[in-house]
C-alpha cells in the first residue's frame, strides 16, 4: 500500500486586502510515496513544500484533487493515530515543560495511559533532550525547541512521519543526530516524507526526492537516477600551452599547474575540444568524467524552469548562496 | 474523544494558571475584607446589603473580564502561535473537538476562579450576619446566575476569536455584554417604536444575549427570594444561547484555512 498517494492537489492562495488576488501555492500535483521509503521534497524557497505539507495533513483546504494517507482519506480522523508532523520553525505551549507538552499530544494522539510516560521519556531521550525534560519550553534556545518538534513528531510511535525541514535551526551535531534518527525510523520500517534545502541530506537519507519549483514538480526519482539524467561535465587535462585560447574559446578557464594545463567542459563540447588539441599540436593528458550531484540536478531543475516564460530568478540565486 | 476533550480543557486550564490569571482573587479579597470593615461601622443590615451587592458584582465583573480576556485569544492566538498546527494536523483531533475543549478550560478556570472567591463572600457574609441560614440560599441562586453568565460570556468570546483579532474581539465582546445588561430595556424602546424600527429592534433585542435576566444581585442583597421558575428558564435559555454560538464558531472555524 502507498503511504502518500497525491492526486492532482492543487493549492491557490487568496491575498489582498478584498481577497481578490489569487496566489499559486501548489499546482497540480501527483505523485506517490511508498509505504517504508524515506522521501525527501526539495526546492527553493517558497516552491510550495509548506502548501504541500499542510494539505496533507488537513490545515489548509485544497482548491482541487484529492489525496489518501495510509490508504485513508485525509480527513479521517483514525488515520491521524498514524501519523506524526514536524512543521517549519515548530511553536509549542510555551508554559510547559518537555515532558508536560508530550504528555499531552500523546494524550491527544490516544496513547495509552500505561505507556505514556515510557513513550514520553523514549521521545525525548531520542532526540537528545533527555536531561531537559523539567524546563519551560520558554526558556529554550531554537536548536532545542527544534528537537523537541521532533520528540512530539514521533512520541506515539507513527508509521509515517512528516517533517518540514527537520535539520533547520541544528548545531551540525545535531543534524548529524537527526540524519541517524531518520535512518533508524527507517530500519524500523517507518515511512518519511521530509522537505529540504540541504542536498547533502537528501542524497544521503531519501530513497527518493521530488523536486519542486514555483508550485510545480520539477522531478521525481531515485537519487542515482535523477543524478545521471544531468548531462555531467568532463576534465580534460593536457600539455602545450599553445592549445589554451582555442580552448579558452569554447567557454571555459584553464587552470595551470606547471606545465600540465586542465579544463572542465560540458560533455558535449569534448570533441570541440579534442579537435582544438590536436590541431594545436598539445598533448592529451587524460579526460574524465565528473561525476554529477543531486546539486547539479536540483540547479538544472530550477534554471530549467528559469528559462520559462516569467523568469524570476530570486529563488535560484538563493539557493545557489 | 472524552480523554481528548478533557486533555484541551485541562491544558486551557493550566496556561490561564500559569499566566497568573488567579491573581485576581488577591483584589477580591482585599475588597470583600475592605467593605466588610468599612461598613461594619455603619449598620449591621446596611452593611450585608452592601457586602452582598459589592461581593456579587465583583464575582461577576471578574470574571467576565477574565472570560473577555482570555476567550478571545482561545483560537486566534494558536493560530498566530501556531501551537495549533502540532495538534490538528497529525493527532485526531476534530476541530469542533479542539472549540469545545477549549471552551471547557475557560468554562472550569472561571468557575474555579468564582469557586474561590464564594468561600471569601460567605466567610465575610457569615462574620457580618453572625450566621448562614436558609435566608442565604438566593445567594446560592445568585451566584449559579453568575456562573451563567460566564458560560455565555464565553461562548460569545470564543465566536469572536474564531474570526477575528483579539483588539476587535475585545470590543465586540463588551459591546455584546453592555448591550445584554440592557436587553430588557431594549426590549422596552422597542415597544415604543412604530413599524419597521419596532420590528428590527425587537429582532435585535431578542438578539443580544440577556444578561440582564441573569442579574438578581440587588434582588437577593435585599432578602427576596427567587422564582424556581427562572432559575429553570434561565438555565435553559443559557444552554440554547450557548450552544447556537458554539455551532456558528465550530462552523466558522471548520472552514478556516490555518496559514
Ligand atoms: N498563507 C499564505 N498566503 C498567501 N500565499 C501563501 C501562503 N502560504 C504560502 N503562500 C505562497 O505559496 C507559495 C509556496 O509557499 P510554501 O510555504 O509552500 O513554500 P516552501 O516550499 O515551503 O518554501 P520555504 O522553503 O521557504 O519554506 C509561495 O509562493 C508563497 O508565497
Ligand atoms: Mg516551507
Amino acid at each position: 500500500m502507498a503511504a502518500i498517494e497525491i492526486l492532482g492537489l492543487e493549492k491557490s492562495y487568496t491575498t489582498g486586502f478584498f481577497r481578490n488576488k489569487l496566489k499559486t501555492g501548489l499546482k497540480p500535483l501527483t505523485l506517490t510515496v511508498e509505504e517504508g521509503e524515506v522521501f525527501g521534497c526539495l526546492g527553493p524557497n517558497g516552491a510550495g513544500k509548506t502548501t504541500t505539507l499542510k494539505l496533507l495533513l488537513g490545515l489548509v483546504f485544497p482548491t482541487a484533487g484529492t489525496a489518501r494517507i495510509l490508504g485513508r482519506p485525509i480527513d479521517d480522523i483514525e488515520m491521524k493515530r498514524w501519523i506524526g508532523f514536524l512543521p517549519e520553525q515548530p511553536y509549542f505551549y510555551d508554559h510547559l515543560t518537555p515532558l508536560e507538552l508530550l504528555d499531552y499530544y500523546a494524550r491527544l494522539s490516544g496513547v495509552d495511559a500505561r505507556e505514556r510516560k515510557a513513550k514520553v521519556a523514549r521521545a525525548l531521550a531520542r532526540v537528545g533532550m533527555g536531561e531537559h525534560g523539567r524546563t519551560q519550553l520558554r526558556k529554550f534556545s531554537k536548536g532545542m525547541l527544534q528537537r523537541v518538534g521532533i520528540a512530539q513528531a514521533i512520541v506515539h510511535d507513527p508509521r509515517l512521519v512528516l517533517l518540514d525541514e527537520p535539520m533547520s535551526g541544528l548545531d551540525p551535531v545535531g543534524r548529524r543526530e537527526v540524519r541517524d534518527l531518520v535512518q533508524e525510523l527507517h530500519d524500523e520500517g517507518k515511512t518519511i516524507f521530509f522537505s529540504t534545502h540541504i542536498l547533502g541530506d537528501a542524497e544521503t537519507l531519501c530513497d527518493r526526492v521530488a523536486v519542486l519549483n514555483k508550485g510545480e514538480l520539477r522531478g521525481v526519482g531515485i537519487v542515482d537516477d535523477l543524478v545521471r539524467e544531468v548531462k555531467g561535465d568532463v576534465e580534460v587535462v593536457w600539455t602545450g600551452a599553445q592549445a589554451v585560447g582555442p580552448i579558452e574559446a569554447l567557454g571555459a578557464r584553464t587552470k595551470i599547474t606547471g606545465d600540465v594545463l586542465r579544463v572542465v567542459l560540458p560533455e558535449a563540447k569534448l570533441d570541440q575540444a579534442l579537435d582544438a588539441l590536436r590541431q594545436n599540436g598539445a598533448r592529451l593528458t587524460s579526460v574524465t568524467p565528473v561525476r554529477a550531484t543531486l546539486e547539479d540536478y536540483f540547479l538544472s531543475k530550477i534554471d530549467d524552469a528559469k528559462d520559462g516564460a516569467s523568469a524570476d530568478g530570486a529563488h535560484a540565486t538563493e539557493v545557489r548562496a | 474523544m472524552i480523554g481528548r476533550l478533557w486533555a484541551i480543557a485541562f491544558n486551557t486550564f493550566r496556561e490561564a494558571v500559569r499566566d497568573r490569571v488567579l491573581y485576581n482573587l488577591i483584589l477580591f479579597a482585599l475588597l470583600i475584607v475592605g467593605a466588610s470593615v468599612l461598613f461594619g461601622q455603619i449598620s449591621l443590615d446596611i452593611n450585608r446589603i452592601v457586602l452582598i451587592n459589592l461581593g456579587l458584582t465583583a464575582i461577576s465583573l471578574f470574571g467576565i473580564i477574565i472570560a473577555i480576556f482570555i476567550g478571545i485569544g482561545l483560537v486566534s492566538k494558536e493560530i498566530e502561535k501556531k501551537t495549533l498546527y502540532t495538534v490538528l494536523a497529525a493527532r485526531p483531533v476534530r476541530r469542533w473537538e479542539f472549540i469545545a475543549g477549549k471552551f471547557l478550560g475557560l468554562v472550569m478556570t472561571l468557575m474555579v476562579n468564582a469557586g474561590l472567591m464564594s468561600v471569601g463572600f460567605f466567610a465575610a457574609v457569615l462574620y457580618v450576619s453572625h450566621g448562614l441560614g436558609r435566608a442565604d440560599w438566593p445567594l446560592v441562586t445568585a451566584i449559579y446566575f453568575i456562573l451563567l453568565q460566564f458560560v455565555l460570556i464565553t461562548a460569545l468570546a470564543l465566536l469572536f476569536s474564531t474570526f477575528s483579532t483579539p483588539i476587535f474581539s475585545s470590543i465586540f465582546a463588551f459591546a455584546i455584554f453592555a448591550l445584554g445588561t440592557f436587553a430588557e430595556d431594549l426590549r422596552g424602546f422597542a415597544q415604543m417604536a412604530h413599524g419597521v424600527t419596532r420590528w428590527a429592534m425587537t429582532f435585535a433585542s431578542y438578539l443580544v444575549p440577556n444578561f440582564a435576566a441573569l442579574n438578581v444581585i440587588s434582588q437577593v442583597a435585599h432578602d427576596t427570594p427567587v422564582e424556581p421558575r427562572l432559575v429553570l428558564l434561565n438555565t435553559a435559555y443559557v444552554v440554547v444561547y450557548a450552544t447556537a454560538v458554539l455551532t456558528a464558531a465550530v462552523w466558522i472555524f471548520g472552514r478556516r484555512n490555518l496559514k
